[in-house]
């Protein structure tokens, strides 16, 4: 379990370099001086000049590199071009939205899938299994964004249970700013919902096909308590890897929603930057995303060995 | 009153007809075997008896357990029943066991579903049952998962699964299939322990006549889903009856006719050869374990010989197989084939590799579905620098699908038209189609059926007069590789401990190894050596 855990480190930390490195040379190779957009067209070249030694321009790209980096490692982000203010306090402010809301999501799509998927599978080919897959099947096809929007007109404007738009804020407690995330967190989940259990579905029916599934019946255990008892944990690895892939696309891929319910979250900072050509922010934050991308995989590494014995290596 | 009864058992499923009118019995303390070919119903037999049949089946009968009928009773009935009264064992101990519990807790939870157990005492009396199966707690503590164990010991977790409640009658489908002879007669000592030791029925499903004479006191012959032949196996042996059980009996003593092998003239010279694998670090920066696989091996296959290659699981012969097919590299040692290396530099050489051929075990997984056989056996073309086009190439697709009987018709045809035989066939014609030096056989008989399996032996045989052939023949199957091949290697952990002529190895065996082999097979009683040889 040692080497094992070891080995995810060591791959994860070589995966973090080779990013940096990558997102780095991406942003650098964009055309375009952020200096020069900053102060705009009729500049004076010394003023420009002055700017550029001031955003660290004029250094050489692996000093540049280096002071990037080594300066996340420390909590400094370093300045936004446009906004002229520390970029670790701006994503701050929108990492408390933005994780809140995936974790909020993934919580949702886990609740609905698993007990969704877990009954599908053990009622297959039957009336409620043709139910659930029907379901699932729309919740794949239909966009988040669309069932966001019917849930503002439905819960919002009609029924006014929830706000249409904006984030309390968790000064106001927890419940508050639950209370604002749920429409977009229950928009984000649906689809994820449905692809989660349809790969539950089909993955405990492989595992239910099993030998070993024969051999627990044979001991006389029901085909519920097969299922519950040795199909499930098995099941769960495939299960797992989804779930992986589908944090990092909440993280990141809300920015629709974030639209839609007015958020100042990750999505809505990362799209301004773009915009505003404030690339050392676009850096920054993607560089975020992939760091939080990286340690989830790291962590569904881990929660695989605990899953399957056999990934433990021995001593 | 018999233990087990069942009597005019029908099955259908899908309303396809399996079982026909089936009646055998089983009483307490008695060992009953159920033999037949594939497609026999003697595994749905099995599977009526748990009431574990697939979805769609339709029984008739009556299958009696110490007088109360099990095709009458509820679903939730019948687990009360199955792993307290009715335990079973399957085939395929490699994956009979939940691969992320461990063994302590699989034996545990037949006691703990059936009996109002505490979690510790339930694991105390798996502990004893693993150590009555001969899985002692020094080297099997209850915290060992599946893939700690090997095949043998896999079978004997699910054997002690199985009895851990003490059932009336033991029902175990192909418990030894899947093992190695000496594996597998130890498998049965422990059944046969156990059924005396528990006074349990003992319910056996096999292919093999020899398991069964060896074991059971009474047979039950199976043929497209009738019973055509029962009694006492001693005197079922002396005297049959049934015409389908003299062709079993007939098929599973099959010998065939080898010609005379041509003076010795060396083609494949396999010399000094080590193959090792890298094993895990031991610690984070200890040294790799180096696992040889092959060491050291020499010996000479000549012109037009039949050579066979014999040993348990693990004993190197795959991997000595793929380093002689130039599938691998080798790290020490040369192997020529006609004089000419089989590995050049970094690179397989291709001039050799185009003289030889294999045929694997498994005649369902060793096609493309999706090609005719035209194309499928018309591969090993791709080797030759100019194949033949044309009426060339459709005559030689002609000739090696005659040479191994079956029609020049049958190349535009797909290969799920085929029986396993036939598909087997179609291997061989694969095979032969190039005219190589050597073709090798990787246990390419032991998925057939033993009339089948008689039947592509009859056609080696013949092939062997009709063409200078020379094979290396890998078989578990000690008694295929006796009637198959002109001289025997017997291979233990990476080397060849034993090697001559086939009868005579087979006969006055020399190494220790050999004797423990050739004693493990199970033998039918006419073909039953004098008591010193076991």
């Amino acid at each position: 379990m040692m080497r094992y855990t070891m080995g995810r480190l060591i791959s994860l930390c070589l995966s973090l370099i080779v990013a940096s490195i990558v997102i780095f040379t991406v942003v650098e190779v964009v055309p375009g001086d952020p200096a020069a957009y900053m102060l705009g067209v009729n500049a004076r070249p010394d003023t420009l000049a002055a700017l550029r030694s001031e955003l660290g321009l004029d250094m050489s790209l692996p000093e540049r590199y280096f002071a990037w980096t080594t300066g996340m490692m420390q909590g400094d982000f370093g300045q936004s071009y446009t906004y002229r203010t520390p970029i670790a306090a701006m994503i701050a402010d929108r990492v408390w939205v933005s994780l809140p809301l995936a974790l909020f999501a993934l919580t949702l799509t886990i609740v609905i899938a698993f007990p969704a998927g877990i009954y599908a599978a053990s009622r297959r080919g039957k009336l409620g299994d043709l139910g659930v897959m029907g379901a699932t099947q729309l919740g794949v096809a239909v966009p988040n964004f669309w069932f966001a929007m019917i849930l503002v007109m439905i819960f919002a404007i009609k029924l006014r249970w929830f706000s249409a738009g904006g984030f309390a804020g968790w000064e106001g407690g927890l419940l508050s700013g639950l209370k604002s995330l749920l429409l977009p967190a229950v928009a984000l989940a649906l689809p994820q919902a449905a692809i989660l259990a349809r790969v539950m579905r089909s993955s405990l029916l492989d595992m239910l096909g099993e030998d070993f599934i024969r051999t627990a019946r044979a001991k006389g255990l029901s085909r519920r308590q097969a299922l519950w008892r040795h199909a499930l944990r098995n099941a769960l690895i495939p299960v797992l890897t989804i779930i992986g892939l589908q944090f990092s696309f909440l993280l990141a891929g809300g920015i629709v929603i974030e639209q839609i319910f007015f958020l100042p979250g990750l999505g809505r900072l990362i799209f301004q930057a773009i915009s505003a050509r404030d690339l050392i922010v676009v850096e920054s934050v993607v560089m975020l995303l992939v760091f939080v991308v990286i340690v989830v995989n790291f962590v569904i590494d881990l929660t695989y060995a605990a899953v399957d014995p056999r990934l433990r290596l021995r001593k | 009153m018999s233990l087990l009864s069942i009597q005019n058992l029908s099955l259908s499923i899908h309303g396809t007809a399996i079982l026909h009118e089936v009646s055998l019995d089983v009483a307490a303390g008695e060992i009953v075997a159920i033999t037949g070919e594939s497609g026999s119903g003697k595994s749905m037999t099995a599977f009526a008896t748990m009431g574990l049949l697939p979805q769609g089946a339709q029984t008739s009968g009556k299958i009696a357990l110490e007088g109360s009928n099990l095709l009458a009773l509820s679903e939730a009935q019948m687990c009360s029943l199955r792993g307290r009264r009715i335990g079973m064992v399957f085939q395929e101990p490699m994956t009979a066991l939940n691969p992320v519990q461990t063994i302590g807790a699989q034996v545990a939870e037949t006691i703990r579903i059936h009996e109002k157990v505490s979690r510790h005492e339930a694991l105390s009396r798996a502990r004893a049952m693993l150590t009555r199966v001969g899985l002692p707690e020094a080297r099997f503590p209850l915290g060992r998962y599946p893939h700690e164990l090997s095949g043998g010991q896999r079978q004997r977790v699910v054997i002690a699964m199985a009895i851990a409640l003490r059932p009336r009658l033991l029902i175990a489908d192909e418990p030894t299939t899947a093992l190695d002879v000496t594996t597998q007669a130890r498998i049965l000592e422990l059944l046969r322990d156990l059924t005396k030791d528990f006074g349990m029925g003992l319910l056996m499903i096999t292919h093999d006549l020899a398991v069964v004479a060896d074991l059971a006191d009474r047979i039950v012959v199976m043929q497209r889903g009738r019973v055509v032949e029962t009694g006492a196996t001693t005197q079922v042996f002396r005297d049959m009856h049934h015409p389908y059980t003299k062709a079993l009996f007939a098929a599973s003593t099959h010998r065939v006719d080898l010609p005379k092998p041509p003076p010795p003239v060396p083609l494949l010279e396999v010399r000094n050869v080590t193959r090792s694998y890298r094993g895990a670090r031991h610690g984070f920066f200890g040294p790799r374990l180096e696992t040889q696989a092959v060491k050291a091996v020499s010996f000479t296959l000549n012109r037009g010989e039949r050579l066979g290659l014999v040993g348990e699981s693990g004993c190197g012969k795959s991997t000595l197989t793929r380093a002689i097919l130039g599938l691998e590299p080798v790290q020490s040692g040369v192997i020529l084939l006609g004089g000419a290396p089989v590995w050049t530099g970094n690179l397989p050489n291709l001039a050799v590799r185009r003289q030889m051929q294999v045929v694997f075990q498994d005649p369902y997984g060793s096609f493309n579905p999706r090609h005719r056989v035209s194309r499928l056996i018309t591969e090993p073309f791709h080797l030759l620098e100019n194949p033949p086009q044309g009426a060339a190439r459709s005559a030689k697709i002609a000739d090696a699908l005659t040479a191994v009987g079956l029609r020049p018709e049958d190349a535009d045809k797909y290969s799920h038209e085929f029986s396993g035989g036939q598909r087997q066939r179609l291997a061989i014609a694969r095979a032969l189609i190039n005219d190589p030096a050597l073709i090798v056989f990787d246990e390419a008989v032991s998925a057939l059926d033993v009339s089948v399996r008689a039947q592509v032996l009859d056609l080696l045989a013949e092939l062997c007069r009709n063409r200078p052939l020379s094979y290396l023949f890998i078989s578990h199957d000690l008694s295929v590789v006796r009637t198959i091949t002109d001289r025997v290697m017997v291979m233990q952990a990476g080397e060849i401990v034993e090697q001559g002529p086939t009868e005579q190895v087979f006969a006055y065996p020399q190494h220790p190894y050999t004797r423990k082999l050739l004693a493990a097979v199970p033998q039918l009683p006419d073909i039953r050596k004098a008591p010193d040889a076991s």
